[in-house]
């Protein structure tokens, strides 16, 4: 199974907009959402029956059996992320900074701390004619990266699929190198701001230090054809595969807004995307022959 | 007063709202927490800026120490330790910096060491003291680097530039705020990222108001979901190719153009009224 990643860096530069796009130009029978922490595609998916729903295991959390602690204070000495506070005459913890390391546990004289298994998220699983993998962090919860990897995981367990389409989240921290993680090859969706060149130079570097091949394109390039130019002059400079612009065009909003994928209309930005999906795909059969 | 501003979904314009409402407030400090993406000081463009390295603990090892019982491999709930082929290995990269291996090691044959994971970078514009973590690529958590930034004097209004998304990171970034600035955009992408940080900020039982952006024609979902749910609509900031450019620019448009200045002395004043 071939696996593209689309990633931008910078969020909101259309990353879940294109992935919708490619599924349906590809036809892919496998695809996945791995921003968790905001998950979105699942709004834009066709004919979505009730998925396979399980609770996601994080690290556990500690807690203290108040009959047991003698208030030494040992466990929150030790605790190097600040989730053991002491108040009202109890030392408690907080299960959202808590990281489930284990050491108070370790130091506690009186064993009065023990770990506890806690629920992280949900993982959703949509297995019809396509298989479509997602899920959602639990508000406040730490262990993204390991998350994305369980997404991608009941992907690749339940699809036999040629491509699978997977939609990134924005960042270059611990979920992005996750969902990195066994990628054929990545797509950056630039955007022509100055914000969005440095976003898009960072996830770059970032694709470069997992050895991941990383195409580029321009989402709403005529919005500032100046920085557009930018960003193509990067790619020659760098011999960085560029693989077309697409306009910013309000009908977007208007498709995404009726669940639809701007492919499914016909629009400026659909036809683009038609040329980057083409351009995209020609690389990624490359690299296979090659 | 401290402002935090979030939106759960990337580029409904964070930065375009905490950087615009510093450049208004008469002496303001700017605190940029999306230290994965940074890109307040592209707008600032500060002067003076003086750096400092965040640096974490990571575990080394004395192989002549390590007598291979493994209790630390054990012990290591983030499997950032292994012993192979008679040699305990290090992986830095999923290492938590928990100090527990340290602890439980019965031959003091492990140590920390600094590992240094990116930069606070600290500088003036004008009126405004900019603060930037920026997290180094490769580099998984930048909650180190947050902290840094969030444990520190502020000068008048302190406006907090929050990652996207709703998990720890974000949570780190808002617990000391006084108010949180929701922003939105008019899509249901919007709406629904837009649920999640209100569930975040209404757990925190922190005073909360939505910034409507990118607001173009009639149909606004985010709108709508206030409205339904009875969130206080602080501004509604139109889509505007004007705005678009400057911004896109990496400049600042309070400072440059007398009615968006209005706009953000504004929605200024209202969260200072909401937040006393």
């Amino acid at each position: 199974m071939k696996q593209l990643l689309i990633l931008s860096g910078k969020g909101g530069t259309g990353k879940t907009t294109i992935t919708s796009a490619f599924i349906k130009l590809g036809e892919a029978k496998a695809s996945a959402d791995c921003d968790v922490d905001a998950p979105n595609l699942h709004l834009v998916m066709d004919q979505l029956t009730e998925p396979e729903r399980a609770d996601y295991y994080g690290l556990p959390v500690a807690e203290i059996n108040q009959n047991l602690c003698r208030r030494c204070g040992k466990c929150q000495e030790h605790c190097r992320f600040d989730a053991i506070k002491d108040g009202d005459g109890q030392y408690r913890i907080n299960a959202f900074a808590c990281e489930g390391c284990g050491v108070c546990e370790y130091v506690c004289p009186q064993k009065a701390i023990s770990l506890r298994p806690a629920v992280a998220g949900e993982l959703m699983l949509y297995n019809n004619d396509m298989v479509f993998s997602t899920a959602r962090l639990k508000m406040g919860s730490g262990t993204s990266g390991m998350l994305v990897s369980e997404v991608k995981k009941r992907l690749k367990d339940a699809a036999s699929a040629d491509l699978a389409i997977i939609d990134g989240s924005p960042g270059i921290g611990c979920p992005v190198i996750a969902s990195l993680s066994g990628v054929d090859m990545v797509l950056i969706v630039a955007e022509p701001s100055l914000s969005g060149i440095s976003d898009m130079e960072r996830i770059l570097e970032t694709a470069a230090q997992f050895k991941t091949k990383a195409a580029i394109c321009v989402n709403k390039a005529d919005t500032n054809p100046e920085n557009t130019e930018r960003i193509l002059a990067f790619c020659r400079e760098r011999d960085l595969p560029f693989v077309g612009k697409i306009p910013f065009d309000q009908n977007a909003v208007k498709a995404i807004n009726n669940g639809q994928s701007i492919v499914d209309i016909d629009c400026p930005a659909g036809r683009a995307v038609d040329d980057v999906f083409n351009n995209t795909m020609d690389i990624l059969v490359y690299e296979e022959l090659k | 007063m401290k402002i935090a501003v979030l939106s759960g979904k990337g580029g409904t314009g964070k930065t375009l709202v905490s950087v615009n409402l510093a450049a208004v407030a008469e002496v303001s400090t700017y605190i940029d927490c999306d230290v994965e993406e940074p890109n307040g000081y592209l707008f600032f463009k500060p002067e003076d800026v003086e750096q400092e390295e965040i640096s974490v603990q990571i575990p080394v090892v004395d192989q002549d120490r390590c007598r291979g019982c493994r209790d630390c491999v054990e012990f290591c709930n983030f499997n950032a330790l292994a012993y192979t082929s008679d040699r305990l290995v290090i992986f830095d990269d999923v290492c938590h910096s928990c100090g527990g291996c340290v602890l439980v090691c019965p031959y003091d044959a492990l140590q920390e060491e600094e590992k240094p994971i990116g930069r606070v970078e600290r500088g003036v514009s004008e009126d405004v003291n900019v603060c930037t973590g920026i997290l180094n690529t490769g580099e998984a958590s930048g909650i180190p680097i947050i902290n840094n930034l969030l444990d520190q004097e502020t000068r008048g209004e302190t406006l907090i530039d929050c990652p996207p998304g709703s998990a720890c990171i974000v949570m780190e970034s808002i617990a000391g705020a006084d108010y949180c600035i929701l922003v939105a955009e008019p899509t249901v992408f919007g709406v629904h990222n837009l649920d999640m940080v209100h569930e975040l900020v209404e757990l925190y039982n922190k005073p909360h108001g939505v910034v409507l952006n990118k607001c173009i024609g009639d149909d606004n979902p985010a709108e709508a979901y206030c409205r339904d749910q009875g969130i206080d609509i602080l501004a509604k900031i139109p889509f505007d190719e004007k705005l678009g450019q400057i911004n896109s620019n990496g400049r600042i448009a309070a400072r440059e153009d007398d009615d968006f200045r209005q706009i953000f002395a504004d929605l200024l004043h209202r969260v200072k009224g909401a937040g006393r």
